[in-house]
């Protein structure tokens, strides 16, 4: 059906597209997409330049990367792979439990929204949207700013210092993981027939049976999706976790940041390299998690 | 039946409850206590203490308003490059005819954005750099005999953020596209509309869902940036995100970040309602 109409538009569609100059229209795919790659492409060609310049491929070699795994780079540096496996560590462990916690919280107001009746609705609508929308800088001092205050308070009241950690970080990511977590989850949910939910309960299913046995298999897609989209958003963040880490706190992400605000060398290409593999990895893994979900539902 | 529903109804607001708890202490009232942080004077170390003052937002306002306009201007130019790359390239993806070509287009200008954004940025500054790829390239070529400097200006960051914000504007005017129905177009020509005119009338309005939102989604990031600005811009290429970052270093003024911030996120409010208020007169709603 869809395909028909095309076809039958195809001569319009022709005629615009001449229009606007088939060879303009040519062109800006072609620049478009020379523009997204070249950065990311000439990134990982001189990981493996030989000299330590960026501006003339010299020669193919993996030395840069064996200075990574060994550890051996500038005394000026401020590199050791001891402290990146260690922010590694810490990435990890923050998107985890961040990603935990939120899904949990992100999944509950979802189904609040959907099913729910109470009063104040849009409002909380508004105040779900907000961290989606609000600068990322701005939520990162007003966190930093926050925490300060509630420590300079614990102090005076107790005597005893708090310092950031941990604990603000995941506090910080939870804060703004929960809106994602709930667009997902309220999109799965509003394909749902509210009618089974119905049927469960009219077979004597009390509200928690019918939720363990109806609703959660049947929106656990879109609660998975939303996890892994949290967890991503968690590993990849910089700005807000930079303004909440404390000292030993650091995740991938920023220390990357010290490495890259330092200067231009093959070891942060490699760095860099290896990270974009990672990454893509990771998320080639969780779009076919997604994928089978999706075909299973 | 409405014994189930009453219950539920109890059930909603007790699940909504304790993510109410925790984005009122983790998102509002941090934003409330930099409203008024924003109202107090510096102290010691850059925190702040009473009495209350204006001041920061007579600076704001004032000698930091060249930076103010600079961000604005920037993100303003940013979205618009960004749309007349993006709305063609939008086009180009959704008239694929194979279906397979099509997702290979699409996903060509998604996997870019798996990288970090931070490496992403960089990746420009290798480019950019007076020793960087760009200049060796000229300067291999005989074109040039002096390094241009590219890195540490506004081009730089304005480069670095239709970089960073490209897809944004790609994807939601796809979706559009998507939906647009070219029969619509026969329907213009039949009538005698011309091409142009057919674009300007038909095309352009019924795409325009697509185009105002990947704009608003263009503009706010990039009015905020941090990291595109610090890592491209140097001095010359400063921004406000910058401008509130250093004000909680050491010789900081926390006050002061707070009212940029404020002033930041009025810019940004208030974009938003342009947004919505186009979106409704757009869709006639």
């Amino acid at each position: 059906m869809r395909q028909g109409l095309i076809n039958e538009g195809a001569m319009g569609r022709n005629r615009v597209i001449r229009r606007l100059g088939s060879a303009g229209l040519w062109l800006n795919p072609v620049f478009a997409y020379f523009f997204l790659w070249a950065p990311i492409l000439i990134l990982v060609l001189f990981s493996f330049n030989e000299s330590r310049s960026v501006a003339s491929f010299t020669g193919f070699t993996l030395k840069w990367y064996s200075n990574i795994l060994n550890n051996v780079m500038g005394a000026e540096s401020a590199f050791s792979t001891e402290i990146m496996l260690n922010a590694f560590r810490n990435s990890l462990f923050v998107g985890t439990v961040a990603t935990a916690i939120s899904t949990v919280l992100g999944t509950m107001i979802a189904l609040a929204m959907a099913r729910g009746r109470f009063r104040g609705k849009r409002l909380l609508d508004g105040l779900l949207f907000l961290p989606v929308v609000i600068p990322e800088i701005t939520q990162a001092i007003s966190l930093a700013i926050f925490f300060k205050v509630v420590f300079d308070w614990v102090a005076l009241i107790s005597g005893e210092r708090m310092f950031p950690g941990f604990h603000t970080i995941i506090a910080a990511h939870v804060t703004f993981n929960i809106s994602y977590v709930a667009i997902v989850a309220r999109a799965r949910l509003a394909d749902m027939n509210p009618q089974l939910e119905e049927a469960a309960n009219d077979l004597g299913a009390n509200p928690w049976q019918t939720f363990w046995r109806v609703t959660f298999p049947l929106i656990l897609p879109g609660v998975i999706s939303g996890a892994l989209l949290a967890f991503t958003l968690s590993l990849d963040d910089f700005v807000i976790t930079f303004f909440t880490a404390g000292v030993g706190t650091s995740t991938l992400p920023v220390f990357v940041y010290g490495l890259l605000k330092l200067t231009v060398t093959p070891e942060v290409n490699a760095i860099s390299t290896i990270m974009m593999v990672l990454s893509t990895i990771l998320i080639g893994i969780s779009l076919a998690m997604q994928g089978r979900n999706a075909s299973r539902a | 039946m409405t014994n189930w529903l009453k219950r539920n109804q109890k059930n909603g607001s007790f699940l909504a409850a304790p993510t109410v708890v925790w984005l009122l202490i983790f998102f509002v009232l941090p934003l409330v206590i930099v409203l008024v942080v924003s109202f107090m004077s510096r102290g010691r170390g850059g925190v702040a203490e009473l009495p209350f003052t204006l001041a920061h937002y007579e600076r704001s306002f004032g000698i930091f308003s060249i930076i103010l306009w600079r961000s604005i201007g920037l993100a303003a130019l940013t979205t618009v490059v960004c749309l007349i790359v993006g709305y063609p390239l939008a086009f180009f993806i959704s008239t694929r005819r194979r279906r397979l070509a099509q997702q290979v287009t699409l996903f060509l200008v998604i996997l870019p954005f798996w990288t970090n954004f931070l490496i992403r940025t960089y990746a420009w500054r290798i480019l950019l750099g007076d020793e960087g790829t760009i200049n060796g390239f000229l300067i291999g070529l005989g074109l040039i005999s002096e390094p241009l400097s590219l890195l540490n200006t506004q081009f730089a960051v304005l480069i670095g953020l239709v970089y960073g914000f490209l897809p944004f504007m790609v994807l939601p005017i796809f979706a559009s596209v998507e939906r647009f129905n070219f029969r619509y177009v026969d329907a213009a020509h039949d009538l005698g509309a011309n091409d142009m005119r057919t674009f300007l009338r038909v095309v352009l309005p019924l795409t325009m869902p697509g185009v105002l939102a990947g704009c608003a989604l263009v503009f706010i990031p990039s009015v905020g940036a941090f990291v595109t600005p610090d890592l491209l811009g140097g001095t010359k290429g400063l921004m406000i995100g910058n401008l509130i970052n250093n004000q909680f270093g050491g010789s900081g003024n926390m006050p002061l970040g707070s009212a940029l911030s404020i002033v930041m996120m009025a810019v940004v409010m208030l974009s938003l309602l342009v947004y919505v208020f186009a979106n409704r007169r757009d869709t006639g709603a």
